[in-house]
């Protein structure tokens, strides 16, 4: 029987980032497609780099600054009484920054590729910024807001160097299927391996597919 | 009525726009210059789209409808929720949508998807938008510009219509001096960020002194009645304050404007007996300006109407035209513009 629990972890841990990542990442995609400022430039390369950085390089400072000595980590401790690394709590937020890329590229793309002239009109409409924001905008962004969550959540499925440095591999806690099949395959258990890898192959190839068709209707 | 003020000031790169005037509050106010020439900027300010740098500056307080070159529909919403948007964030509109929609005759586009009109008809659906919010101001940036001629010719009546039917004031920006001539009632006349001319639509129109305003745009409106139509020869007889004047065709009996280019008049000392103009007119010379090195622009009154006729220099040394002297006005051809 195959065990399904880091599969649950991980569809958790990839839902609760996705979810955190559309709300913190739209205003922060919403400033970098509408300031030109070298700041801006500053902040985009800064939002990229999990993309170039080596996993370990990322998991290695997230431990030190999520550890009980850290910055973050001790500001939590004293909070809450437990640690964050190895703990459900500090994968989120590792997989919030790893993730992050794929959340605001997307929604950026839309957001820049938004007519001025559509938010000038409800401008001039009587509608607020605010409220330009969220009934031009956003409608007019979905398709970014829908590759924003789908690729997030599937980049966060398909992490495994952050969550090794950062989580452990603690079952029900913060042992994810990626670590769970590194597990499987070290202790030579490759037909349990087989099946948490084809699930997840399965999953990432019907959810990209998915989005494609989907994007190709909303073009058309 | 109190009158609309325009006073703003912004700087744009090498661009400077400066504008400090009164407009009537009522009727049409036709923005007219090249393009580079800052109209569009003018209206931005206007609408607060652009803030000017100049604390000197009056914002406008009043609910403003702005047309833009693009219809500018949101396209994730049908037609109807596209008119209703403005209304439905202005609690003073009074206006309801089937009223709007009756007049720019949209009502059989409301449940439709935006994508699925036509270019004239979306444009007049964002007229019908930026109507829906009663403003008290409404603004239009070259709407017919982006339309090809039909679309055009298929929109121009509604335009018509809403400055018969409403007492809202419009400022209408346009590059296209038959468009300025067919709608507005007051004239602004723009050049490099400044206002070179202003006023009412005839005297200004009829300046001779602005190279804005020569060239092909030279010409003038006369407003008229209609006296009668001849069937035989498929003419109208048009009445005005300088007396009668002929154009082709049947027209309709609310017409009231007839633009005539200066390069269609052509002006003789004694009234030609035999000649195949049909309308030629006894006026007075008020005012001749040199135009280029071989043309000359000569002004003129019929009774309270003004004509501007384009002549050859020579001509005008010839025949010793001068201020004052009364001429006839030989008028090849008309165009009816409402």
């Amino acid at each position: 029987m195959m065990d399904l629990a880091p599969l649950w972890l991980s569809a958790k841990l990839a839902f609760v980032t996705a979810l955190i990542l559309i709300v913190l990442g739209t205003p922060l995609s919403w400033w970098l497609s509408q300031n030109r400022s070298r700041w801006q430039a500053v902040v985009q390369a800064i939002v990229a780099m999990p993309i170039v950085l080596p996993p370990t390089v990322l998991g290695f400072y997230l431990l030190i600054l999520l550890g009980p000595h850290g910055a973050i980590g001790s500001w939590w401790v004293q909070l809450t009484g437990e640690t964050l690394t190895f703990s459900f709590a500090g994968l989120v937020i590792a997989s919030c920054i790893y993730s992050l890329p794929f959340a605001v590229q997307p929604m950026q793309n839309a957001f820049e590729s938004l007519s001025r002239k559509h938010l000038e009109a409800a401008w001039t409409l009587g509608a607020s910024k605010l409220d330009a924001f969220f009934s031009v905008a956003v409608p007019l962004s979905a398709r970014g807001f829908v590759s924003a969550a789908v690729l997030s959540f599937a980049h966060t499925l398909g992490e495994f160097g952050v969550v090794l440095m950062v989580g452990g591999n603690i079952p029900g806690e913060t042992r994810v299927v990626s670590i769970a099949i590194y597990d499987q395959v070290e202790t030579l258990n490759y037909q349990a391996a087989h099946q948490l890898s084809i699930v997840l192959i399965a999953f990432a190839f019907v959810t990209l597919f998915g989005m494609f068709i989907i994007n190709r209707r909303w073009q058309s | 009525m109190n009158d609309i003020q325009l006073k703003y000031s912004i700087q744009k790169g090498d661009f400077h726009l400066e504008v400090d005037t009164h407009i009537p509050a009522t009727g049409i106010t036709g923005v007219f210059g090249e393009s580079g020439s800052g109209k569009t900027t003018l209206l931005r300010c206007i609408a607060g789209l652009e803030h000017s740098e100049t604390s000197a500056t009056a914002v406008h307080k009043r609910r403003i409808g702005y047309v833009f070159q693009e219809p500018q529909l949101f396209p994730h919403l049908t037609v109807r929720k596209n008119i209703e948007f403005g209304m439905r964030r202005n609690p003073a509109a009074i206006d309801t949508v089937d009223d709007v929609a009756r007049l720019l005759e949209v009502e059989g586009l409301l449940d439709r998807s935006t994508k699925d009109l036509s270019g004239g008809e979306a444009q007049r659906v964002s007229i019908a938008r930026a109507l829906c919010q009663s403003p008290r101001l409404i603004l239009m940036d070259e709407p017919l510009s982006a339309l090809d001629e039909r679309r055009r010719n298929e929109v121009l009546p509604f335009l018509d219509r809403l400055h018969a039917e409403t007492s809202v004031p419009i400022i209408y920006v346009s590059h296209n001096i038959d468009e300025i001539c067919r709608l507005s009632d007051h004239l602004l006349v723009l050049d490099d960020g400044r206002l070179v001319a202003e006023g009412g639509l005839r005297e200004t129109l009829t300046r001779i002194d602005l190279p804005q305003l020569g060239g092909r745009n030279a010409g003038t409106v006369i407003d008229v009645s209609q006296s009668r139509y001849d069937d035989e020869f498929d003419l109208t007889l048009f009445g005005f304050s300088g007396g009668e004047i002929w154009a082709p065709g049947c027209h309709d009996p609310s017409t009231v404007r007839l633009r005539i280019s200066a390069s269609d008049i052509s002006l003789s000392r004694s009234r030609a007996e035999s000649s195949t103009i049909l309308n030629i007119l006894p006026a007075v010379i008020i005012a001749t300006a040199t135009e280029s090195s071989s043309t000359e622009l000569v002004r003129l009154n019929l009774g309270d109407d003004i004509l501007v006729a384009r002549i050859t220099r020579r001509s005008l040394q010839q025949l010793k035209l001068q201020v004052g002297d009364k001429v006839y006005a030989q008028i090849k051809s008309v165009t009816v513009r409402r």
